[in-house]
C-alpha cells in the first residue's frame, strides 16, 4: 500500500522512518482532499445537470441558509483541517528536535557548493558521509546568500542563512547514495548546487573517518614540521588546499582547460583584455581585487558570475591562494590572452550526477 | 447566441430601451486627449483593461519562454542568467502589473459605481492618478527589463538582491510606485462604498462583488505601505550601505522575509478576493438564484482580509523560525481555508434549484470552483507544517499558487470579462468560440500544473535552470499543457476583439441578470444612468413567484 501510494504520487524513495511517517500523513491528506474534491465536484455537476435551464424566464425560489448550514460549512472543514494539523505539527516538532546522542556535522552552503565539516575531522565538498542507523544532527549556515539544504529522500529541508546556524536532523535506514539539492534560489549555479549524501555501514564510516583524519588536507591545516622547514612551499600548498575549500576549482582550472572562469595556468603576469575595453596585467594586486570585487574587471569572454569573497577569506589565506596561482607556470614566455569561457556559466545537465 | 433579452422583464428604467445606446461613454467625447484626461470611471476601467491585458500577454510570453527552456534537462534556448531574469520578470509582471491591479482596476472601476447607483467614484481625479501611477511604475520596471532585468526572483530575498550584479533598483522602484497606485485605488473604493450608495442600497444590500472589493481595498490600504517601506529599506541598504538585511553589515536577512511576506501574503488575497466577488455575481446570474448565504459570503471576505494579515509566517517554516511560531502560523493559515470553504459551499448551494444556463462565463465559474477547491486544499496541506518541509520551494508550491492565482484569479478575471463584456462594449461575442476558448484554458491549465504538483512531490526545487533527468517526463507534460493554455488565451483574445467589430448589439441585459449593474443601458451613457434606477429588491433576486419579498 505504501509502495503503491508512493509511486502514484511520484514521491522519492524513503530514506528514514521520519520520511515514511511524513508520507503516511501525505497519503491521508491527499485522500481526504480527493474525497472532498470529488464530493463537491459531483454535487456541482449534479446540480448543473438536474437544474439546467429548461425554459427561458423560469422563476427560482429564494433559498436562505439556516444556521445549521453555516455551522456545518465551518465545522466540517475545520475539524478535518485540525486533524491534519494534529498529525503534521508534532512531526515537524520532532524534525526540529535532534536527539541528544546525535552526531554533529556542520553544513555550509556557498555559491554553488555544499561544504561539510566534522568536528575534529575532515572537511568535505559536496559529499556528506554519514553512518546508517545513527542520528545525525546538521548545523546549517551559509557563507554568502541564503541557500536551502534539501534531501528529498528524507523529506527534510532547512534554509542556510548567512550569520546564523539552524539545526535539523535525520537517521538514515541503510547504506546508499541520496540527492542533496539547494532549494532556495541563489543565482546562476542554483540548479547545479548538487551534493550527494553517502550513507555507509557504521563500521565502514568509522574506518573512513579515521582515514580521513589522516589525510593531507587535514594534516596541512594543522602544524606540521614541514611548515617550519619551507614556509613558502607550504604557503603555496596551503593555497592549493584553500582554493579547493573555497570552491575556486569549481570555475577555474589549473591545467589550462577552458572552464567558467579563466584558467589559473600561466595566469600570473599575463596581460588580459577586459570586458568593456582596456587590459590588465594579472599581478598580485589584480588577483586579490578579483577575489574581493570580481565584477570590477572581468576578463573578456567571461560572464560576471564570480561571487565576492570580501570579508570571507582572511588576508593570509588570500596571500596563500595568490602564491599558489604564481606556482602554476609553464615555459610559455608570452602567453596569449585567455580564450573565453568553455560553455555557459552553469554546466547545465550532468548525467553522472542524476539518478 | 445569447438568450433573448425579453426572457426576464427588464428593470423599469430600461423598458423600451435601445439595443445599443448610440451616444455612450465611449463616444460622448472624442480624441486621445479626452481619454488621457478622462475622469469617467468607466473609461478608466477600459484603460486598465488595455494596460493589464498587455501585461498579461507579456507575462504569458515570459511563461512560455520558461516552459520551453524547461523542455529539456540541460540548456535549451537560453543561458542560466537569461532564465533567472525571465522568471523574475514573469513574476514581477504577472503580480504587480496584472494580478493586483487587474480586477479592481478594470471591473472595480467600471462596475462599483454602477452597482451602487453612483455616477462616479468618490475621487475621480485620484482615480485618474492611479492610472498614471500604474503607467509610471510599469515604465520604470520596463526600463529595468530593457537593461537586462533583475535576476532575484519576484521575492527579492536578501542578501541575494543586495549583492547581485544585475539591475534591481528599477524593478524595486517600479513596484514601489505601483504600490502607490494600489493604495490610491483602495482608498477611493472605501470612500465610494461609504458615501455614494444610492438610496435603497444599504450595506447589507450591496452586490457581493462590492463587498469583495471593499475587503480588498482594506488590505490594499493597510498592507501596501509595508511593501513600500521594505523596498525603501532595501534601497537604503544598497545605496548608503546601512546594515539592515545584509548579515555582513550586521543586518538580518530573515527580517526581510518577515516584512516582505507581511505584505505579500495579504497581497494574495488582494488578488483572489475580487475574483471571488466576480464569481459570486456570475454564478448567481447564470443560476438565476439569489446567492445562498449572502451574509456568510460577504463576511467571509472580511474574514479572509483580517486573518490574511496573520499568516505570513507560513512562508518561513524552513527558515529557522521558532517551532511555536510555525505552529501558530500553521493554524492561522487554516482559518483562511475555512473562510474559503464557506464561500465554496455557499456557491455550490446557490446552484440548488436554480435555472442553470451553461454559457461561456459559467464555464469559467465551474473551472474556478475546481481550481480554487484543489488549490485551496493543497494550501491547507501545506499548512500542516511537516508536509511543507518537503514541499517548500519545490514545484508543489509553484503548482499550488498557480492554481490559486491562474486558476482562481485568471478564471475569475475571464468570467468577469466575458460576463460584463456586453455591458462594457454593448456587443455580443461568439458564444461558440467563447466556449472553445474557456475549454482550452481549462484543459491546458490542468495539463500545465497537475504535473507540477507531482514534480514537487518528486522533489524538484523551483527556479531550476537545469534538472536531473528523472524530472524530464513531467516537465515535458507541463510544457505541452502550457502550449494549450496559451492557445486558449489567444482564442479568447480573438473572440472578444472580433466581437467589437462584428458582434451583434447585446442589449441592455443579455443574460437576464438582476445584478444592479444591469439596470442601465449598454454601453452605459456618460453619466451612468439616463434615469436613476430604483432598488426595490436584493441583487440577484429572481423569485417572481413571491414578488413581495426582498422589498424591505
Amino acid at each position: 500500500m505504501n509502495e503503491l501510494m508512493r509511486r502514484m504520487l511520484f514521491l522519492p524513495e524513503q530514506g528514514s522512518a521520519y520520511a515514511r511517517q511524513v508520507d503516511r500523513l501525505h497519503y491521508f491528506v491527499i485522500s481526504m482532499t480527493m474525497v472532498g474534491f470529488v464530493g463537491v465536484a459531483a454535487t456541482v455537476l449534479w446540480f448543473v445537470i438536474r437544474y439546467r435551464r429548461r425554459a427561458e424566464g423560469e422563476p427560482t425560489p429564494t433559498i436562505e441558509p439556516r444556521p445549521i448550514h453555516e455551522v456545518l460549512f465551518v465545522g466540517g472543514p475545520l475539524a478535518l483541517f485540525l486533524v491534519w494539523f494534529a498529525i503534521g505539527y508534532p512531526l515537524y516538532v520532532r524534525l526540529q528536535t535532534p536527539p541528544r546522542d546525535a552526531m554533529d556535522v556542520y553544513v555550509m552552503g556557498k555559491k554553488w557548493m555544499w561544504k561539510f565539516a566534522y568536528p575534529g575531522g575532515p572537511n568535505d565538498m559536496d559529499d556528506l558521509h554519514v553512518p546508517a542507523g545513527r542520528p545525525v544532527r546538521l548545523l546549517i549556515t551559509s557563507r554568502d546568500v541564503i541557500h536551502s539544504f534539501y534531501m528529498p529522500a528524507f523529506r527534510l529541508k532547512q534554509d542556510a542563512v548567512p550569520g546564523r546556524y539552524a539545526e535539523t536532523w535525520f537517521q538514515a535506514d541503510k547504506p546508499g547514495r541520496y540527492e542533496i539539492f539547494c532549494a532556495e534560489y541563489c543565482g546562476l549555479g542554483h540548479s547545479a548546487m548538487l551534493g550527494t549524501l553517502v550513507v555507509m555501514e557504521p563500521e565502514k564510516f568509522d574506518a573512513w573517518m579515521t582515514e580521513a583524519r589522516r589525510s593531507p588536507a587535514v594534516a596541512a591545516a594543522q602544524d606540521t614540521p614541514d611548515a617550519a622547514a619551507n614556509p613558502v612551499a607550504t604557503l603555496a600548498r596551503q593555497g592549493r588546499n584553500l582554493a579547493v575549500e573555497y570552491g575556486c576549482m569549481k570555475c577555474h582550472s589549473v591545467d589550462g582547460t577552458r572552464h567558467i572562469g579563466p584558467s589559473w595556468l600561466d595566469l600570473y603576469l599575463r596581460k588580459e583584455p577586459l570586458e568593456g575595453g582596456g587590459t590588465v596585467v594579472a599581478d598580485e594586486g589584480y588577483l586579490t581585487e578579483s577575489m574581493m570585487d570580481p565584477g570590477a574587471k572581468v576578463v573578456k569572454g567571461f560572464a560576471p558570475v564570480m561571487p565576492t569573497f570580501q570579508g570571507r577569506i582572511p588576508g593570509p589565506e588570500v596571500a596563500a591562494i595568490v602564491e599558489f596561482i604564481k606556482t602554476l607556470r609553464t615555459d610559455a614566455v608570452h602567453p596569449a590572452p585567455t580564450p573565453g569561457r568553455a560553455y555557459e556559466p552553469v554546466p547545465g545537465f550532468d548525467p553522472t550526477r542524476s539518478r | 447566441m445569447s438568450p433573448s433579452p425579453a426572457s426576464i422583464p427588464p428593470a423599469p428604467a430600461d423598458a423600451g430601451a435601445p439595443l445599443y445606446l448610440e451616444r455612450n461613454y465611449l463616444n460622448a467625447r472624442r480624441g486621445l486627449w479626452s481619454w488621457l484626461t478622462t475622469l469617467d470611471h468607466k473609461r478608466i476601467g477600459v484603460m486598465y483593461l488595455v494596460l493589464t491585458s498587455a501585461a498579461l500577454f507579456l507575462g504569458g510570453i515570459f511563461a512560455m519562454l520558461l516552459r520551453i527552456e524547461l523542455l529539456t534537462p540541460g540548456p535549451t534556448i537560453m543561458s542560466a542568467l537569461a532564465y533567472n531574469r525571465t522568471f523574475t520578470l514573469h513574476g514581477v509582471v504577472m503580480i504587480f502589473l496584472f494580478m493586483i491591479p487587474a480586477i479592481p482596476g478594470i471591473f472595480g472601476n467600471f462596475f462599483l459605481p454602477l452597482m451602487i447607483g453612483a455616477r462616479d467614484v468618490a475621487f475621480p481625479r485620484l482615480n485618474l492618478l492611479s492610472v498614471y501611477l500604474y503607467l509610471t511604475g510599469a515604465a520604470i520596471a520596463l526600463y529595468g527589463m530593457i537593461h537586462g532585468g533583475a535576476d532575484t526572483g519576484w521575492t527579492f530575498y536578501t542578501p541575494y538582491s543586495t549583492t547581485t550584479v544585475t539591475m534591481v533598483w528599477p524593478i524595486l522602484l517600479g513596484a514601489f510606485v505601483l504600490g502607490m497606485g494600489s493604495i490610491v485605488t483602495g482608498l477611493n473604493f472605501i470612500v465610494t462604498v461609504h458615501t455614494l450608495r444610492a438610496p435603497g442600497i444599504g450595506f447589507m444590500r450591496m452586490p457581493l462583488f462590492v463587498w469583495a472589493l471593499y475587503a480588498t481595498s482594506i488590505i490594499q490600504v493597510l498592507a501596501t505601505p509595508v511593501l513600500g517601506i521594505t523596498l525603501l529599506l532595501v534601497a537604503v541598504e544598497n545605496v548608503f550601505g546601512f546594515g539592515i538585511f545584509d548579515p555582513a553589515r550586521g543586518g538580518d536577512p530573515v527580517l526581510f522575509q518577515h516584512m516582505f511576506w507581511f505584505y505579500s501574503h495579504p497581497a494574495v488575497y488582494i488578488m483572489i478576493l475580487p475574483a471571488m466577488g466576480a464569481i459570486t455575481e456570475v454564478l448567481s446570474a447564470f443560476a438565476r438564484k439569489n446567492t445562498f448565504g449572502y451574509r456568510a459570503v460577504a463576511f467571509s471576505s472580511l474574514g479572509i482580509a483580517f486573518v490574511g494579515f496573520f499568516t505570513w509566517g507560513h512562508h518561513l517554516f524552513t527558515s529557522g523560525q521558532s517551532t511555536v511560531d510555525a505552529g501558530i502560523f500553521g493554524v492561522l493559515s487554516m482559518f483562511v481555508g475555512i473562510f474559503t470553504a464557506i464561500k465554496i459551499f455557499n456557491w455550490t448551494a446557490t446552484l440548488y434549484r436554480g435555472s442553470i444556463a451553461i454559457r461561456t462565463p459559467f464555464i469559467y465559474v465551474i473551472a474556478f470552483l475546481f481550481f480554487l477547491l484543489f488549490g485551496g486544499m493543497t494550501g491547507i496541506a501545506l499548512a500542516t507544517v511537516a508536509l511543507d518541509v518537503h514541499w517548500q520551494d519545490t514545484y508543489f508550491v509553484v503548482a499550488h499558487f498557480h492554481f490559486i492565482m491562474v486558476g482562481g484569479t485568471v478564471a475569475g478575471f475571464l468570467a468577469a470579462l466575458t460576463y460584463w463584456w456586453p455591458k462594457m462594449f454593448g456587443k455580443s461575442y461568439s458564444e461558440r468560440w467563447g466556449i472553445v476558448g474557456a475549454t482550452l484554458i481549462f484543459l491546458g491549465f490542468n495539463f500545465t500544473f497537475i504535473p507540477q504538483f507531482l514534480l514537487g512531490n518528486e522533489g524538484m526545487p523551483r527556479r531550476y535552470y537545469s534538472y536531473p533527468v528523472r524530472f524530464w517526463p513531467l516537465n515535458v507534460a507541463s510544457t505541452a499543457g502550457a502550449s494549450v493554455l496559451a492557445l486558449g488565451f489567444l482564442v479568447v483574445l480573438a473572440t472578444l476583439l472580433l466581437s467589437l467589430k462584428y458582434g451583434k448589439p447585446a442589449g441592455p441585459n443579455p443574460w437576464g441578470s438582476r445584478g444592479y449593474e444591469w439596470k442601465t443601458l449598454s454601453p452605459p451613457p456618460e453619466g451612468n444612468f439616463l434615469t436613476q434606477p430604483t432598488y426595490p429588491r436584493m441583487p440577484h433576486d429572481y423569485d417572481d413567484l413571491n414578488p413581495g419579498r426582498g422589498g424591505h
